[in-house]
């Protein structure tokens, strides 16, 4: 069987990072594996500009985004392999791949980066009554069917959902002469970045309802219209507040989840919340040699934090991989050091999740981001962390909303202080 | 005095802006996070302006789109002229990011650059 030292599952920003980090830190033999017909994953038909601001210190669209990191990929010479799907990987890190060319592949990976990014949540997932006509779409594959393959899906639009791409196929349906009638939002904010509000939908003049949804899909070959209702505080659409809209579209823009079927086929401890892995200070799994990054982790906003942590799981990858040769092949006999026990990250009041889950303080670096969403909109409040009883941390935050990732520096020699601790809490605090 | 209330767009912070006005005359911006959310403020108030993204068509490849974006920002009002001069645009393949698509888009000034690198068939890259 042929062998890598670390194979990453995925061609997007996510893994292109972890990729070109794993090399920068001294692995060779470094595979990639990407199931589109091109590297640089769903930024290819993000043609919005937006991107790189915290990696590149400029503006740049997606698809220039992604071709920065591609030309840095090309320029290590790291092996990739297009249309290639990955369709299993065992336990003990045997990858198994398909394409055209190779037909069905197993190779021998020492370390595995996942990097498999996310899809979108569909019409089924919701529950709307009402027929089932074409012109219901995911804003993702509208995005895609416009910027990618030049195909209008729709002349008139009604977006149920507010989430980023939502936000960003409203401007870009009505710059291709499309109206669209109303974005609506179930939740009483919404879920995208405040910007994009402001320059896809206040500039284009089209309205954003909250706290409404999408109660009746009319129309059985084609769409050709759906009722809105507003909703009250427990999602139930109230009586008397129907609105009808005509169109042809419906697009859905109403939450990413992280694609790991391949990571619950190795058996992989995941987190109900992120609907990702659990991950330690190293973005390791809970298998190890085992990482995972971007959004196949946990959904991020911005591209560059995606970079940002998929450069640190290559770098962890490149050091399991050094740290292992030959003993995680048993081969040497060597004794496996007993490792102290992880200190417990936990989310609580108002914090859904953290990432990463348990911290073992020895091998986390000397600055460790942790990153963690919110429940719900949150003004003049404070994030604080705790040591077991002790608040360490407590900093002001003017704003802070569930669809803004937030996140908090934790630093090695603070936690060195600390022998004993067991467990890290980060709450938010009432001012 | 009359005080008018923005949310800056310049990074993904998305910092809410305080600005008085006194006539046509700006006499502070308030928060703002760093410079940008300052300079945001007063052209938006005077001069707002995007940048535009778009897609234009191309021959001679296995794609058949090409991402595009006006170099620099242009005025606000100009955006639908600009997508609309870019319809008739037909690339050939290969394409370069950076390459100019289209010189002074409707008459704006600034020329609108290829986003994307386009290999042809006979050489994909």
């Amino acid at each position: 069987m042929k062998a890598y030292d670390i194979v990453i599952i995925g061609g997007g920003p996510a893994g292109l990072a972890a990729a070109v980090s794993a090399r920068k830190n001294g692995i060779d033999s470094v595979l990639v594996l990407e199931r589109d017909k091109e590297l640089g994953g769903i930024l290819n038909q993000c043609i919005h500009n937006g991107f790189g601001l915290h990696t590149f210190k400029e503006e740049l669209t997606g698809p220039e985004y992604a071709a920065r990191f591609i030309a840095q990929a090309k320029e290590l010479h790291l092996e990739y392999k297009r249309n290639t799907m990955v369709m299993e990987i065992s336990p003990e890190k045997v990858v198994t791949y398909m394409n055209r060319t190779e037909g069905m592949q197993q190779i021998q990976a020492k370390a595995v980066v996942l990097a498999m990014g996310c899809r979108e949540r569909s019409r089924g997932a919701l529950n709307i009554p009402g027929y089932r006509p074409a012109g219901i779409f995911s804003a993702g594959t509208a995005q895609r069917l416009v910027n990618m393959e030049g195909y209008m899906p729709g002349r008139e639009v009604v977006i149920l959902g507010s989430g980023d791409i939502g936000l960003i196929m409203a401007r870009r349906m009505t710059l291709e002469g499309a109206k669209v009638k109303v974005v609506s939002e179930l939740m009483p904010y919404s879920g995208g970045l405040k910007r994009n509000i402001v320059q896809c939908l206040d500039d284009y003049g089209i309205p954003l309802k909250l706290s409404h949804t999408v109660i009746d899909i009319r129309g059985k070959e084609r769409l050709e219209g759906v009722t809105l209702a507003k909703v009250d505080e427990g999602g139930k659409p109230v009586p008397g507040t129907e609105e009808d809209y005509t169109c042809d579209t419906l697009l859905l823009s109403v939450g990413l989840i992280p694609e790991n079927e391949l990571s619950n086929g190795m058996g992989i401890e995941m987190n109900r919340v992120t609907s990702g892995p659990n991950v330690n200070e190293s973005l390791e799994t809970s298998i190890p040699g085992v990482f995972a990054c971007g959004n196949v982790l946990h959904v991020h906003d911005l591209v560059d934090f995606v970079s940002e942590e998929a450069t640190a799981a290559g770098k962890n990858a490149a050091e399991y991989v050094r740290q292992n040769s030959g003993a995680a092949c048993g081969l040497d006999g060597r004794e496996v050091l007993p490792q102290k026990a992880a200190i417990e990250l936990e989310a609580v009041a108002g914090v859904r999740y953290t990432v990463p889950k348990t911290i073992n303080v020895e091998r986390m670096t000397d600055k460790l981001t942790v990153r963690f969403r919110v429940g719900a909109v949150y003004k003049n409040c404070y994030v604080s962390v705790y040591f077991d009883e002790e608040r360490v941390i407590h900093k002001k935050r003017p704003v802070m909303a569930p669809g803004e990732m937030e996140d908090i520096r934790l630093d090695k020699a603070k936690l060195l202080e600390y022998p004993d601790l067991k467990k890290i809490t980060i709450q938010i605090e009432e001012a | 005095m009359v005080k008018i209330n923005l949310i800056c767009i310049g990074c993904p912070m998305g910092c809410p802006l305080t600005i008085e006005k006194e006539g046509s005359n700006i006499l502070r911006v308030t928060g703002n996070t760093c410079p940008r959310g300052d300079a945001y403020a007063r052209k938006e108030l005077t001069n707002p302006t995007r940048i535009v993204t778009s897609t234009v068509a191309v021959e001679g490849s296995d794609v058949v789109r090409v991402s595009v974006k006006t170099r620099e920002d242009i005025p606000k009002d100009m955006i639908f002229a600009c997508v609309k001069a870019l319809k008739n645009v037909r690339l050939k393949a290969p394409v370069h990011i950076g390459d100019v698509v289209l010189e002074n888009v409707a008459g704006t000034g600034v020329d609108v650059v290829a986003t994307r690198e386009v290999y042809s068939l006979s050489d994909p890259g």
